[in-house]
């Protein structure tokens, strides 16, 4: 019998681990939420009422914002926010 | 790697049977092992030449790893190291050599060999995985029996829709003979999954997208163009809108590698072209990760997202080339990623003064993306020969032509403004600024490459994407060995 054909694998192999989520807020009265702002048009709009509503079920606020919607958040923009933050909604708007 | 014994001291001879010339010295090597101690490595039959202790070397272990070229070749060897070798039959030299005087004394003086086995260009490749194939670190994916080696490709994800040639060690090991780059030298770090990059993944994928071994510095080059901050590829695969990195490649490679830049620059049919630039996708895809529908969200995409890759005539030029007016030195091989969308056909048959024809690039470039849209996105202007033949004539230098095209391309703003021309689309205009001019591209933003033929006087516009420091700047990358 022949030797088996092998290819070589073009990907970094890094087989996707499915990761577990984080576990939810159980509820939002007194907790940090921060809401990132991904610098795409109108999406100041859309987190402004987001951030009434989290308000007015007694979560504080704290708002971010990327540098340019083109390219990912910068590291210590992340780190900023899972230091001060509880949870974070990432707005994408256009 | 497979390890190989020393050679053994003394003199070492690599021969074959089926060479006229060792069969020519068959009786010199009989003359030599009477005085010293000599080792014959044969490659094609151990029993040849008769008379003498001879090595098989059938297998070609030896002259692989010795890097014999011709046989016979003699060598002179110390304590397993190598002193000195001769080429073919030379009396003189392998009297010298040899320290044994009056060598074969009825043979001509001189006569040359004939290839050893081991660079037989029919069985190199096969030898190459058997000698070096420890060179590749990339996981070995096996077959199954009834498996077809292109579906396979298609089932693992590694295909951009297209076949792909499978990515064999046999080829994968080819391809690295293109570069002198180690195979596990780090090229980028590749978005979206920012993993690092090494020669051979980029070589895998040359494999895949049907490269020859020749281009593949063409590709490492613009990999680490398309993965550098300034370029962004993230950003270009990331964005709904319908751009792709468009590869010019520029210096004497582009003949070297017999690309395209006269007729059909753009479309089909040349490997070269068509292969390096969907090596670069493939490469995004595969190491990357970055695929349609998920981290790639272009609401249409363009065909040039398979890959656009072409050459500049820098030859029939009246222009430096593109990568000069970049800031590369002449003659210097480079490949320049420009951000842009798919190209698009500017006709004019009738202008013979520079004039007119800037007149009708100006009106066209106004349109990209949209005519109300401004100062966002760059150009990238390919201008055919015949086009380029009215500014020759008239002796208009490149920047006189992008200076009168910025000049023509200031619009009032009043045409611009959101809701002008009863279109929302436009840009906000603070009161009273309506009478201000402003600019299509921001200067710097048209890029000129002169390419096509060999009959038409046309041109073609590819708009770019986000432009500066937010989005993606062209970027001109040296190719290196």
């Amino acid at each position: 019998m022949s030797a088996p054909r092998v290819l070589l694998d073009p990907t970094p192999e890094q087989r996707p681990a499915r990761r577990p989520r984080q576990p939810r807020l159980s509820e939002l009265d007194g907790r940090c939420i921060g809401l990132l702002d991904i610098s795409k048009a109108r999406g100041d709009v859309f987190l402004d009422r987001v951030e009434q509503l989290l308000q007015q079920r007694g979560a504080r606020v704290l708002r971010f914002r990327k540098p340019t919607f083109t390219k990912p958040a910068p590291l210590d923009l992340r780190q900023k926010i899972a230091v001060e933050c509880d949870a974070v909604i990432e707005a994408l708007a256009d | 790697m497979q390890e190989v014994p020393p050679l053994p001291s003394g003199l070492v001879a690599f021969v074959k049977r089926d060479c006229p010339t060792c069969q020519l010295v068959a009786p010199v090597l009989r003359q030599i092992s009477k005085v010293v101690p000599l080792t014959v490595f044969s490659q094609d039959d151990p029993g040849f030449p008769e008379g003498v202790e001879t090595r098989d070397d059938t297998e070609l272990a030896q002259s692989w790893h010795r890097g014999i070229e011709s046989v016979p070749t003699l060598i002179r060897v110390v304590d397993g190291a190598e002193q000195q070798r001769v080429l073919g039959w030379q009396r003189k030299e392998w009297e010298a050599l040899s320290g044994v005087p009056e060598l074969g004394p009825e043979l001509p003086e001189w006569r040359p060999g004939c290839g050893s086995l081991s660079v037989d260009p029919g069985r190199r490749a096969e030898l190459r995985v058997r000698f070096t194939s420890g060179r590749l670190h990339s996981r070995r994916v096996p077959l199954a029996e009834l498996e077809d080696e292109i579906e396979a490709c298609f089932a693992r994800g590694w295909s951009d829709g297209l076949p792909v040639v499978p990515p064999t060690p046999k080829r994968v090991l080819a391809m690295l003979e293109g570069t002198n780059r180690s195979p596990q030298e780090v090229v980028a770090v590749v978005p979206p999954d920012r993993v690092e990059c090494t020669v051979e993944k980029v070589a895998i994928n040359a494999v895949m997208a049907g490269c020859r071994p020749e281009y593949l510095p063409v590709v490492i080059a613009a990999v680490e163009a398309a993965c550098s901050d300034a370029f962004n590829i993230h950003g270009l695969l990331a964005t709904t809108m319908p751009v792709a990195p468009i590869l010019v490649v520029n210096g004497p490679i582009r003949r070297a590698i017999g690309m395209n830049s006269g007729i059909n620059v753009l479309g089909q049919g040349n490997r070269a072209n068509c292969s390096i630039g969907r090596a670069l996708q493939l490469v995004v895809r595969n190491v990357g990760g970055g695929r349609p529908g998920e981290v790639d969200r272009a609401t249409f995409g363009s065909p040039a997202k398979l890959g656009l890759c072409f050459a500049e005539d820098e030859e029939g030029s009246p222009w430096e080339p593109l990568s000069v007016a970049l800031g590369a030195p002449p003659g210097a091989n480079t490949v320049t990623l420009f951000p842009g969308e798919a190209p698009r056909s500017i006709v004019d048959q009738l202008s013979r003064e520079p004039e007119s024809l800037c007149r009708s690039f100006a009106a066209c470039l106004r349109t990209l993306h949209h005519p109300k849209l401004v100062l966002a996105f760059d150009c990238l202007l390919a201008i055919g020969p015949e086009h380029a033949r009215v500014f020759r004539e008239a002796g208009w230098s490149r920047s006189q032509l992008t200076g009168r095209l910025h000049e023509l391309l200031r619009i009032p703003g009043s045409e611009l403004a959101r809701g002008a021309g009863g279109i929302a689309e436009g840009i906000p205009l603070a009161s009273g600024a309506e009478a201000s001019q402003v600019p299509k591209f921001r200067p710097g933003g048209i890029l000129l490459v002169h390419c096509g033929g060999g009959a038409g006087l046309f041109s073609a516009m590819m708009g770019g994407w986000v432009t500066g420091a937010e989005g993606s700047q062209p970027v001109v990358q040296e190719i290196r060995p």
